[in-house]
């Protein structure tokens, strides 16, 4: 396929570069492969020398779409090196933090990523054609989320107010307040979210996937908890590598994450909400349910609609932090360094970010392992692809291309986290 | 007469996080406005509909780290009428520039089990470094205001208004007080160019450099006062060290607090 100017169409509506490459011989589906060609920018090895402190200002940049989760996973695992809990309202901070950027990042790939696969459109701005409300509704939805990272974080992208033990300033009360009006129109948006892509058309697909997801005793997860599965894993996030094993494949700069004796693994959204459905809010679960969602859903198509009601439960979750904020006595705890290991995991949009840092006794970076949701999803999305394209090979060349695409898409992925360009080819025949 | 012609865009990726693009998504309020006054043509992140060039207007995010990368922004060049360059990545070689201080072979090691299979350069380049760019925005990210400033100044057919100051300017507009004199926070300030509207010392925290450095910075006389706050060889070297590391004046003061 040639169809793009330079050479080598790269898979649209995703963050980064990667292929795909199907192989069809005699009608039949030998290979189906997602290859990663985004290159690596070696940050586990940069890491090494530097101060402890810098961690999250130096992992966000490994993502522009999520760097609050990679800035969240750097700073509880320093602080779990330290001995440090952080606790009250700088713990609901970060978890406001993170409500901004999950709206932000799934109003993203909802109305401008995912939606335009279902109406049948090529992106967003040539949706924006014929559903303005749509896109403008989408765009206010983002915006929100963005300006909760912006009054938090200073900026959106790479946020610069995050530090180990909390944040360089907290806000004053009355600046969250000045949200509340905004954050009450966005909870009404993410129902009208939920109720829209209740109405979508979904493929007839589902997968039996071992899911993986943080668990916490009493809340939807964000930061903490434990690592959990639908086949028995319950691990504390510190066994994280006793578990999984990463693995190179020659066509690809991500490197495979699978668990070990059992394989591939699914986390994100649909991991989350299956794994967590009874911490979900009355509200959110009530309008799940409505929309014909079960407690687990293991369609990665409805991916956007399980994406809509954590939209919800995102903009529910910040409207409480929110209203009952009182400013911390200091912005953040003293952390201070001592030769430890230390492991953190949040859930980013995608899914489970897991880093681990060992330091010495002045806070230095000895080494650290940082294993980002796409890696662990690349071995799913193979597999996916296998079983959806096989039964579909007939199809018009640019027919079968789109739906594998999207197959791609139902993952968000973020190759630019993973190493990241997706590029399809297929050959057949 | 005929109606003129809409001016293309075209947003190109190379080695980076996706942040710099996605600013031009972040646009909410102006992203529909700009998408009326362009005709977005190649934007793989946004749309898979991919047309041929050439470009009125290139945006190119990401630094020149693999083989394949050198040829490619060849093509990139040749397609584009203006080539603006967007970011940290694309304008200093970035974070990941770190790698030019060290043995990349090192690194891969330490990252990836079969090293061999990589394919990637010694060194983390900018854009510049490889073909003419007729403007770059500075930034780790880049800032939205200056994205829409470039954009729309090119379409209109004028230069964009770009600062050279340094980020001190932004503090004392902004009124805020110095961190480093009234607190004795180090701040990369003075060296760094303008851009992000002094976003850290308003909150109470040091620049550390997202800008890279400004027209004409005394990274020596800012590390004489860095030593006086209590700063190492090693805490200069790594400041210097940061997402902007690969723009020369940093690079050099960085070698300079070398052992």
């Amino acid at each position: 396929m040639r169809t793009s100017p330079v050479p080598g169409r790269p898979l649209a509506r995703v963050e980064g570069d990667g292929v795909l490459a199907l192989k069809v011989v005699n009608h039949e589906l030998v290979e189906a492969r997602l290859d990663i060609l985004e290159p690596p920018r070696f940050f586990e090895a940069l890491l090494r020398g530097r101060r402890a402190e810098e961690a999250p200002d130096l992992t966000a940049r490994i993502c522009g779409i999520c760097p609050a989760a990679y800035q969240m996973s750097a700073v509880h695992a320093i602080e779990d090196a330290a001995g440090v809990t952080v606790t009250g309202p700088l713990r609901d901070l970060r978890r406001l933090l993170i409500c901004g950027e999950w709206i932000e990042s799934h109003a993203l790939h909802i109305y401008l990523l995912h939606a335009p696969d279902f109406l049948g459109y090529d992106g967003a701005l040539q949706m924006a054609k014929d559903h303005p409300d749509l896109v403008r509704q989408g765009l206010r939805l983002k915006q929100f989320g963005n300006r909760l990272m912006t009054v938090l974080g200073g900026r959106e992208i790479h946020p610069i107010n995050v530090r180990l033990g909390g944040f360089y300033r907290a806000p004053t009360r009355e600046q969250l307040a000045a949200l509340t009006d905004e954050a009450a129109w966005a909870l009404e948006a993410a129902v009208r979210t939920v109720q829209w892509a209740a109405a979508l058309s979904f493929p007839e697909f589902e997968p039996d996937y071992e899911f993986v997801a943080l668990r916490h005793p009493t809340e939807y997860p964000f930061n903490e908890g434990r690592l959990v599965s639908n086949r028995g894993l319950d691990i504390p996030i510190r066994a994280f590598e006793d578990h999984v094993i990463e693995e190179q494949v020659p066509t690809s700069h991500a490197l495979q994450a699978t668990l070990k004796g059992r394989g591939a693994y699914h986390v994100g959204p649909l991991a989350r909400y299956s794994l967590n459905f009874d911490r979900l809010s009355p509200k959110a679960q009530e309008h799940a349910q409505a929309a014909g969602l079960g407690t687990t859903c293991r369609n990665p198509f409805k991916s956007i609609l399980v994406r809509a009601v954590e939209v919800l439960y995102a903009c529910e979750e910040a409207l409480r932090i929110l209203r009952d904020y009182r400013p911390p006595a200091a912005p953040a705890v003293p952390v201070p360094m001592r030769a430890a290991t230390g492991y953190g995991c949040t859930e980013a949009p995608r899914g489970i970010l897991y880093h681990r840092y060992r330091l010495d006794a002045q806070g230095i970076i000895l080494d650290a392992r940082l294993v980002p949701p796409t890696a662990q999803n690349q071995r799913c999305i193979e597999e996916d692809l296998r079983a959806f394209a096989a039964t579909r090979l007939d199809l018009p060349m640019e027919q079968l291309t789109w739906q594998c695409e999207q197959v791609i898409r139902n993952y968000d992925p973020c190759i630019s986290c993973a190493t990241h360009f997706l590029r399809l080819t297929i050959e057949r025949p | 007469m005929a109606t003129p012609r809409k001016p293309t865009l075209a947003v190109w990726k190379f080695t980076s996080c996706d942040g710099c693009q996605l600013s031009l998504l972040d646009c909410e309020e102006q992203l529909l406005a700009v998408a009326a006054a362009v005709e977005v043509a190649y934007f793989p992140e946004a749309s898979r509909a991919m047309a041929r060039g050439p470009y009125d207007l290139s945006l190119v995010e990401g630094s020149i780290t693999t083989p394949h990368d050198v040829e490619r922004v060849q093509q990139v060049r040749r397609l584009s009428k203006t080539l603006v360059a967007i970011g940290a990545c694309a304008t200093a070689g970035g974070i990941q520039a770190l790698r030019n201080f060290a043995d990349v072979k090192e690194y891969a090691a330490l990252v990836y089990p079969k090293p061999e299979l990589l394919k990637t350069l010694e060194t983390s380049t900018p854009i510049a470094a490889h073909v003419r760019v007729d403007y770059e925005l500075r930034g780790c990210p880049i800032s939205k205001s200056q994205l829409l400033e470039a954009v729309s100044a090119l379409l209109n057919g004028r230069r964009p208004v770009l600062p050279t100051a340094s980020v001190c300017l932004e503090c004392k507009r902004a009124g805020a007080v110095c961190v480093m004199v009234a607190h004795g926070t180090r701040c990369l300030g003075p060296v760094t160019q303008a851009g992000c509207g002094a976003l850290c010392p308003l909150y109470g925290r040091g620049c550390y450099g997202c800008f890279g450095p400004m027209e004409t910075p005394n990274t020596t006389a800012l590390g004489a006062r860095w030593r006086a706050l209590g700063a190492s060889e090693d805490d200069l070297r790594r400041v210097f060290r940061g997402v902007t590391a690969g723009a020369d004046a940093f690079r050099r003061a960085g070698d300079a607090h070398a052992h």
